[in-house]
Formats: structure tokens, C-alpha cells, sequence
């Protein structure tokens, strides 16, 4: 039996998830909570948020995210990857700046348009 | 140059309320805004969080924001960007200055107050130590990352473990920078739990509860950080010192609104909250002057800030309308046991609403319990259960008009735990 | 050749330097830092005492009242924030009534104008917020706030625009003894001159080792301060001292010349003069003390604390006489409290000295001894108006909290001493004085600074040397 903090919304739910039992969950206030918690044993994914190097815009910097919860082992390897992007003015919220990264399906959008 | 509304800062509020009072047919706005932006606050916020009650949907700071710039570019509200207000009159003349349209008198029937809030410094909360190069409050080093693109130090101490610590824990470390620590005085943690997983315990980062930065030293730029234990009374315990290697300190302590204008134009404040009183159209004591967002008090989810700052907007635009008649009754709304305060903190009994949201915090972390509505005779008006309630995750409640006009004199919201 | 070479740029060393100015003299002022005003100009009282406290026939005695005479008109011509405020000093015994009693007298003796003893009925008359216990109060209303470092500052560049020359950066590492000439080795490199003026303040000591002999031993004293946010500006309109001891004045409240209030400072002595680290004990004791004038100071207003260190030295008054085994060299020394507020007679009488010495003081044709400052939010409507139509930068502004314009800042940044640090703007400018110390405009001022000097904001320095603000590029950028 594992405790886990939910952190699919901002509720927080404490989940006890057992891995000895197909990751069933328990504690969760909805559906995503339990998905979440079966998921963080077995293969933990995160949501990254970060910034790029823009030109052409009226600021340096464009804010980016995964598209998807990438693999949290990946979290470093998405932050280099990130650096060796450089994004043009103009570029609307959305927008793809790399597709399928680290042989995921996840890709970096823009989350502002700059 | 005379506006129908004026509203002062477009950031999530000031958006929010510029698009209600449009909406509601008010035609003739005007937004001041200081940066050369909308979006406020949220500009910096490139996390995630944001969202999930108005749009269902998980949003990025600018995401959302970006959402409201959208709605008002399909409006025909005026931006004046660059631009700082100086004073608000009462009788609400704006006096804003810019480099495009210099001294400007912008002459208002109705103002919306939405300048948001500062951060708490280190002078506020006194620590000693060395004054060196290397200490930021957490919101300036986020705009230097998120905005600017220069990192603020390689090892650092965050003090306070609210929201904004948590995340910019989280996002230095992700550019590079060693997170040595997170030191938070309470015995709890101000920030969502979600926060604390996602920031702190991914990147192995230890939470300190109960525990002070109590010196700073360093001669040019920092070089340590002592930490020490606190007891009830929040004052160190000798002997429980840990020392930091560390270049950078970043201060997450805390939020006050920014009501100087507020004050100047002579609206009445609550200490509580430091923002104006407001009635429950989020009318200050200055009629035809409006305050929503973390300028009337501190919120902790954007989605709130959009709802109490349309409220504003909707009422700004009645006001311009015309026609309102002076209320006769006033339900001054007071703050219980374990009750920090509520806002708003006055109701015009005889108003054409069909309910009133009251939102407050509680004073400390509560378990199962009731909150639970009084009038002056003591008599309950109405109770909702909570499972779980924090002093850093606004409550509200929604008082239906049946129920007000069945209380006598004032209320008082309180909670009793079970 | 120099004919007189300043050593250290606080207000003493600033105050003589304008002085100097004056004169058909090559003057060099050598300061240490890469800004002047970086010692003790930076953190006092900021208080042009009244003079009353000095004990008569010393020189602290005679020159504060002397300095006290010419702030007001001096701060006038070089647009420096003064006001005459008054002061009280409080007796909360009977024992401490026949001190002020004392204190009047002297303060008579010295020719300090309009003291005058009260009760402790009439003192909160006059100050609502002092305590229930004040039993009496010696006032004197010839007592002034002032902006020290605005002072300095306004001085040194005056003396730099009337043809003085400032090396930064020139901390003076020795001094070697020619015959008509004194060699002094510095950082920048080693500069020759018949005289030199010993201002290092709480260093001034070394340069005195300098000369191959100690004559004074150095005590520095450290005292720590609240300043509070302009909501408590007016809890009190005076300088309310306690009685003085051997320590010093002890811990006052007044307010600012920039609408704050200040309280302190406690007093310890310290090994090091560059030792201004604020402490718990000594924040506490400051406190508690201030409590006592006034029960009802709120230091939960606080915006912010910091210390400063006095020049006190074994010897009990100023010490400015030719050095002994270099008599070329006019120590300044010992400049502690009164120093602010004799500054500019202290450089009065150094001046004579120095005549006295041998300097040929002839008038400089077309010295101009003044200096303007425009501060946006001092001017009424219509001038603000005007001057935004007349230079939009003035439209801008960058400090909030102050209402401090980017005009202002690019003339601070465009002055006769240009800062190069984000301190620096704040001390010239007043952006980043106020409630958010500097949380909002810092990033803006940090910005401008990297433009006007052409360097990017890796360089930008928080204040010292060493000081750097930011490290790094995000994104694996450049390092600092």
C-alpha cells in the first residue's frame, strides 16, 4: 500500500494505491484520481511548463508546455531539448515548436502568442 | 477625457470586469494599465493550474489571460498600456501619466479597482543579518526567469511555502539552479498540496515546517543562510540552527494588497484584509468606485478573481446605467469563530440579487466541520459541511436571498468543528 | 601634481570637496567603493542635531553648531531634502530632568537658539503618541532631518562639475612621504600631491598606520534600524531622543525627509568597521527601547532594517590636526555623531587648516556652487503635465511605491557621478525606496541601467563591487 498526493486538480486528494492489488485505488474524488494514482506507481508522467528563446518578439522569452504529461524520468532531457529551441515572432498560443519529443507523442506548444 | 468606467490595472480582474461591463452594454471603458501588456500577473505564471473551474481545463498563466485578451479585442474597450495612475479623486477623476499620451485627467462615473497586490519584503519581517546582492522576492525572480530569461542564483533557500514558493522551487531547479531547501514558519504549509508534490517531493527538495531563516550572511553576495526551529510563539529556539550553503534567498512570505490609490481616494479599508470594505455588488464605501481581485483581498485560484471581478464589472455598468436608488437596508456581515474575515463584508438587504457569494478564510486548518451563518439574534441562517478547510484555500458559500431576508440585524459567519 | 588629494568620498570628504572647489586648486578625491557616500553617509539618523549635546569648547560643540547654520541654505542651493523639524529630549525621572537641565545649559553655552524646557503635559501636547510617563522634555527647535547621502552626493558631483576630479575605485593601499610632495598608492594607481585629506571614516585609522604612526585607536560602534513605512510618517512630526549616555544619543524615532520613520539605533562596538550585519538581540533592544518614548510604534511597519557604523576612536572629540609623522597630511578623523551635521563646517574649518598649512586659496572665476534636481512627484499638476509634454521619459514610471519616472532615473544615470548600481539609482533617484523595496522596479531599473551604460544585465551590481544581481541566461545561456 502506497500513499500518494493527487495532483490532477488543485483538490489534492490523498490516494492510497495498492500495488499488490492491480493498483487500485482508493480516496479519489473522481475518476482522473484513480487513473492518476494507478499511473504514478507504474509510470509517473508530469506536465512541463517552461520558457523558450523567442526572436522578433516584443520580450525574450516564450512560454511553452508539453501538450501531454510526459515521462517524469524525461523531465531533464525535455528541459536540454528546450534550450536548443529557438521560436520566431509571430507565434500564436498552440503552436507547435517540436513534435514527438524524446520518442513520445508529446509535443512542446506555445502558451502565448508572442 | 471622460469614460463611462475606468478601470485600474488589466490584469485577470481588470479583464474580467472590462468584459462584464461591456457585455452588460456599457460602452464607453477604459483600462489603465502599467506594463506594457495585459494579462497582469498572470504574464509570469507560465504554469499550469489555472482554469480548472471556469474553462474545465487546465491552463498556463498566459494561456488564460491570453483567453480574456482575445474576448476584449472582439470589444470596443480602450487600453492605455505604459500608462500609471497617480490618484483617483473621490468625486473619481483618474490622473494617469504615460509617455504616449503624458499628465492625462481621465473623468470617470464609475471606477473598478484591480491594481492586484505586492510581495512582502525582508525588511517587513525583519530578518537580521548582512544586506547583500541575492535576495529576491519570489515574484521579482520569476519575472527575471520567465520574462527577462536570466536566472537569479545557482543554490537557493526558499522562506515560505506558499504557492509562489513551491513553483519557483520547482522552476529553478528545472533551469539548473540547486534547491536547498524550503523553510516555512507555520506548522502546515500555505500552498495546495498538489504543489508540494509537484514541486518539492519530485525534486527531493525537504520542506521545513516550523522552522526561520533567522540570518542572512554574506559580504558582496550571499553565502549562507542560518535556519532555525521556531516554537508556538514563532520565535527561533536556540540550539536547532542549520546552516545553508547557499547564493540566493527567495522570499515567498506573503501578499498585500496594493490599495494605495485606494487609500488616496479616501475609500474605507478593512484591516483584515488590508482592502477596501465592499458590499456583495463589490461596491467600495465611494459609491460608483468597485474593487475585485487581490487588490480587495488575496486570492488563491484565478477562476475566483474572473467571477468576483465580472461581479464588479456587471455592477460598474448598472451604475453608468443610472437608476439606482439608495439602499435602505445594510447587513454588515462579521467574521466568527475561526474566521479570518469575509468578504464581502456588507450586504444592501433591499438589492435586486438572488443570492450573495460570501468568500472568507479560516484561521487555521480545520477537520470536518460546519460553517455555520448567524444573524444577531443568534439564530443559524444556514450551515454548510466542509471536510477539510486551510487558511490558504478561499472558502465560499452562497447566502440565497430568502434566507437574508429572513435574518435580523447583522451576520456572522463562524465554524464549529465537529 | 594634485595640490590636495580627499581620501574617501562620504559627506565629510564630499563636503570638502565642494569646498575646495571653490579655489584655483588641482583636487583629487580618491574613494575606495565604486560609488561615494558607501560608508556611514549611508546609514545614520540623518539628523542635523541642534547642538545642545556636545560638551562646550570642543570642537564637536563649535562645529555642529556652525554646521547646523549652514544645512538649511546649503541644502537649498544644491536641492537636497531638508527640513527643520525640532527635537525633544525626554525625561521619564527626576534624575533625568536635572539632565536635561544640564543639557539646556550647555546648549546655551554653545549657542544653540530657542531650546526651551517643557513639561511632560505640554511635550504630548505637542506629541500626542509620547508616553504616559514623559515627565518632562528639553526642545529645540532649531533640530533638522536631511537626506545624508543625498547630501554627499549632491556635494561630490557639485565639486565635479566645478573642475574636481573623482577616481572610484582607489582605495589607498599606502602612502609614501617625498618631502614637498606626498606619493599615495592606490588601486587605480599612484597619484602625487602636496596635501591630502585623511576622510576614510571608520577607516581612517589605516590611513593614519599609513604615515608609519597609530595615533588614535579605532572603536567602531554599530547601530541598528527600522525604517518604517510612510503610514507611520507621522506618528511623531520631532526627533524624539532619550537622554544620551557614554554610548551615544540612543534610540530615537523621527521622521524622514522621505516621509518614513526611522528608529534607532542601539549601539555595540565592533571589530570590523565594514561590520553592518543587523542582529535579533539588537533589533530586540532597539524595540524595546523605542517602546518606551512611544508605546505605540508599529514595527510590524517595517520596510526595512539596516545598520551603520560610527568612526568612534579612543580620542573623545574630531580629530582633525596635521598627521604626526606626515604633517602634509590633515587628518579628518573621528567624524562620529555630530559629523553629519557638521559636515560642512567641519570643511569650513578644515579648509582654514589648510591655509594655514600653506594652500593658496584664490577664487575660482565662474564657480557655480549650485545644483537642481527635478523630482516628478514633488511638482504640482500643471508642471507635471508640462514637463511630460516637454520630455516624454518623464511620462514613464518606473518605481511605483515613490512615483520615481524614468526622466529621473536617466538623470541620475547622466549625472556628473554616473551609479552603476541599482543602490546607486535609488540613493540619486529614490526608485526602489519604498514599500516594495524595490520588487517592481527593480527588474525596470536594472533594465535601463544595462542600456544607459551599454552592458548587459549580467553586469548590473545590486551596489558594491561584487554585487551582482543575476548569473545566468535561462535556457543554458550566458554566465555572469
Amino acid at each position: 500500500m502506497k500513499n500518494v498526493i493527487c495532483i490532477t486538480c488543485p483538490k489534492g486528494c490523498h490516494l492510497t494505491v495498492d500495488e499488490d492489488n492491480g493498483y487500485a485505488v482508493a480516496g479519489n474524488s473522481c475518476p482522473r484520481g484513480a487513473e492518476y494514482g494507478k499511473n504514478e506507481l507504474q509510470h509517473p508522467v508530469r506536465v512541463i511548463t517552461s520558457t523558450v528563446r523567442i526572436t522578433g518578439a516584443a520580450g525574450p522569452r516564450l512560454p511553452v508546455k508539453t501538450d501531454r504529461p510526459l515521462p517524469k524520468e524525461k523531465m531533464f532531457q525535455c528541459m536540454e531539448l528546450l534550450n536548443g529551441i529557438t521560436a520566431q515572432a509571430p507565434v500564436h498560443v498552440g503552436q507547435v515548436l517540436a513534435a514527438n519529443i524524446l520518442d513520445t507523442d508529446v509535443n512542446i506548444v506555445a502558451s502565448k502568442s508572442m | 477625457m471622460k469614460y463611462d468606467l475606468v478601470i485600474i490595472g488589466g490584469g485577470p480582474a481588470g479583464l474580467s470586469a472590462a468584459n462584464a461591463a461591456w457585455e452588460d452594454g456599457c460602452r464607453s471603458i477604459c483600462i489603465v494599465e502599467r506594463d506594457r501588456e495585459l494579462g497582469g500577473i498572470l504574464n509570469q505564471c507560465i504554469h499550469n493550474g489555472f482554469g480548472l473551474h471556469y474553462f474545465k481545463e487546465e491552463l498556463t498563466g498566459p494561456e488564460y489571460a491570453g483567453r480574456f485578451i482575445e474576448k476584449l479585442k472582439g470589444t470596443g474597450v480602450d487600453v492605455r498600456l505604459d500608462a500609471m495612475v497617480l490618484d483617483i479623486t473621490a468625486d473619481k477623476q483618474v490622473h494617469i501619466v504615460s509617455t504616449a499620451g503624458g499628465y492625462e485627467v481621465l473623468e470617470a462615473k464609475a471606477v473598478v479597482l484591480a491594481m492586484g497586490c505586492r510581495e512582502r519584503t525582508r525588511g517587513a519581517i525583519a530578518i537580521p543579518g548582512t544586506r547583500p546582492a541575492g535576495i529576491f522576492t519570489a515574484g521579482a525572480a520569476q519575472r527575471y526567469l520567465n520574462i527577462e530569461g536570466y536566472m537569479v542564483g545557482r543554490r537557493v533557500v526558499i522562506l515560505g511555502s506558499g504557492d509562489i514558493g513551491l513553483i519557483m522551487a520547482r522552476r529553478m531547479t528545472l533551469e539548473g539552479a540547486k534547491v536547498l531547501a524550503c523553510v516555512e514558519v507555520m506548522p502546515y504549509s500555505g500552498g495546495l498540496t498538489r504543489n508540494i508534490v509537484q514541486c518539492l517531493n519530485d525534486f527531493d527538495i525537504p520542506l521545513y515546517l516550523s522552522h526561520t531563516i533567522t540570518d542572512i550572511q554574506g559580504k558582496d553576495r550571499v553565502e549562507r543562510v542560518v535556519v532555525s526551529e521556531v516554537g508556538p510563539d514563532r520565535r527561533p529556539i536556540p540550539g536547532t540552527e542549520m546552516t545553508f550553503d547557499c547564493d540566493t534567498v527567495l522570499l515567498s512570505v506573503g501578499l498585500i494588497p496594493e490599495n494605495e490609490l485606494s487609500r488616496s481616494a479616501g475609500v474605507e479599508m478593512d484591516a483584515r484584509t488590508n482592502g477596501p470594505k465592499v458590499f456583495e455588488n463589490m461596491e467600495t464605501s465611494i459609491p460608483g468606485v468597485f474593487a475585485c481581485g487581490n487588490v480587495l483581498h488575496v486570492h488563491d485560484l484565478v477562476d475566483f478573481v474572473t467571477a468576483e471581478a465580472a461581479r464588479a464589472g456587471k455592477a460598474a455598468a448598472a451604475c453608468c446605467a443610472g437608476g439606482r436608488k439608495a439602499p435602505e437596508r445594510v447587513i454588515e456581515v462579521k467574521n466568527g469563530n475561526l474566521v479570518g474575515y469575509t468578504v464581502p463584508q456588507r450586504i444592501r438587504a433591499d438589492t435586486d440579487f438572488k443570492a450573495v457569494d460570501v468568500f472568507f478564510r479560516v484561521r487555521a486548518i480545520c477537520g470536518a466541520s460546519r460553517i455555520v451563518v448567524t444573524d444577531s439574534t443568534g439564530t443559524q441562517i444556514a450551515a454548510f459541511k466542509r471536510e477539510r478547510m486551510a487558511p490558504g484555500e478561499m472558502e465560499n458559500i452562497k447566502l440565497p436571498r430568502v434566507l437574508l431576508e429572513k435574518a435580523q440585524g447583522d451576520l456572522t459567519v463562524s465554524v464549529e468543528e465537529d | 601634481m594634485y595640490d590636495v588629494t580627499i581620501v574617501g568620498c562620504g559627506v565629510v570628504g564630499a563636503s570638502l570637496a565642494y569646498t575646495l572647489s571653490r579655489y584655483d586648486l588641482r583636487v583629487l578625491v580618491l574613494e575606495r567603493e565604486n560609488d561615494v557616500a558607501m560608508g556611514t553617509t549611508k546609514a545614520n539618523s540623518a539628523i542635523v542635531h541642534a547642538g545642545y549635546d556636545p560638551a562646550h569648547g570642543t570642537l564637536m560643540a563649535r562645529l555642529n553648531i556652525r554646521g547646523s547654520e549652514m544645512m538649511e541654505g546649503l541644502c537649498r542651493d544644491l536641492s537636497v531634502k531638508y527640513k527643520r523639524v525640532g527635537s525633544f529630549v525626554l525625561a521619564f525621572d527626576e534624575e533625568q530632568k536635572a539632565h536635561l537641565e544640564q543639557l539646556y545649559r550647555n546648549g546655551v553655552e554653545n549657542g544653540v537658539p530657542g531650546m526651551e524646557l517643557l513639561d511632560g503635559a505640554r511635550a504630548r501636547e505637542l506629541e500626542p503618541a509620547l508616553a504616559d510617563n514623559v515627565c518632562g522634555a528639553l526642545y529645540a527647535p532649531s533640530a533638522a532631518i536631511i537626506d545624508p547621502w543625498g547630501l554627499c552626493i549632491a556635494e561630490a558631483e557639485t565639486a565635479v562639475r566645478n573642475g574636481v576630479t573623482l577616481k572610484l575605485r582607489s582605495g589607498v593601499t599606502g602612502v609614501e612621504d617625498r618631502g614637498d610632495s606626498l606619493l599615495l598608492h592606490t588601486a587605480s594607481g599612484d597619484y602625487e600631491t602636496r596635501y591630502v585629506l585623511n576622510c576614510a571614516g571608520g577607516w581612517s585609522h589605516e590611513i593614519c598606520a599609513m604615515t608609519g604612526q597609530q595615533e588614535w585607536e579605532a572603536y567602531p560602534s554599530r547601530g541598528e534600524y527600522y525604517l518604517l513605512d510612510k503610514s507611520s510618517g507621522n506618528l511623531v512630526s520631532r526627533v524624539i531622543f532619550q537622554c544620551p549616555t557614554a554610548a551615544g544619543k540612543g534610540v530615537l524615532l523621527s521622521p524622514t525627509v522621505h516621509g518614513n520613520l526611522i528608529v534607532g539605533p542601539n549601539a555595540h562596538h565592533v571589530a570590523d568597521p565594514s561590520d553592518k550585519k543587523t542582529t535579533l538581540a539588537g533589533l530586540d533592544e532597539v524595540a524595546a527601547v523605542s517602546r518606551k518614548s512611544v508605546p505605540g510604534v508599529d514595527l510590524r511597519q517595517s520596510i526595512r532594517n539596516f545598520s551603520g557604523v560610527r568612526a568612534e576612536t579612543s580620542e573623545p572629540d574630531f580629530i582633525i590636526r596635521p598627521a604626526k609623522a606626515m604633517p602634509r597630511m590633515l587628518h579628518v578623523a573621528g567624524i562620529k555623531s555630530p559629523g553629519l551635521s557638521s559636515a560642512p563646517a567641519i570643511a569650513e574649518y578644515a579648509v582654514k587648516l589648510l591655509a594655514e598649512m600653506g594652500v593658496k586659496l584664490t577664487e575660482k572665476a565662474g564657480w557655480d556652487g549650485k545644483r537642481r534636481q527635478v523630482r516628478f512627484k514633488e511638482l504640482p499638476e500643471t508642471e507635471k503635465a508640462a514637463l511630460v509634454a516637454r520630455d516624454p521619459r518623464y511620462g514613464r514610471v518606473i518605481c511605483r511605491c515613490e512615483t520615481i519616472t524614468e526622466g529621473e532615473i536617466l538623470d541620475a544615470i547622466h549625472s556628473p557621478i554616473p551609479p552603476c548600481s541599482v543602490d546607486g539609482i535609488k540613493r540619486r533617484a529614490g526608485a526602489g525606496m519604498g514599500r516594495c523595496q524595490g520588487g517592481f522596479c527593480g527588474p525596470r531599473v536594472l533594465d535601463i541601467l544595462a542600456r544607459e551604460l551599454k552592458c548587459t544585465p549580467l553586469d548590473v551590481l545590486q551596489d558594491g563591487d561584487g554585487t551582482f544581481i543575476l548569473t545566468a541566461e535561462t535556457k543554458g545561456g550566458a554566465k555572469a
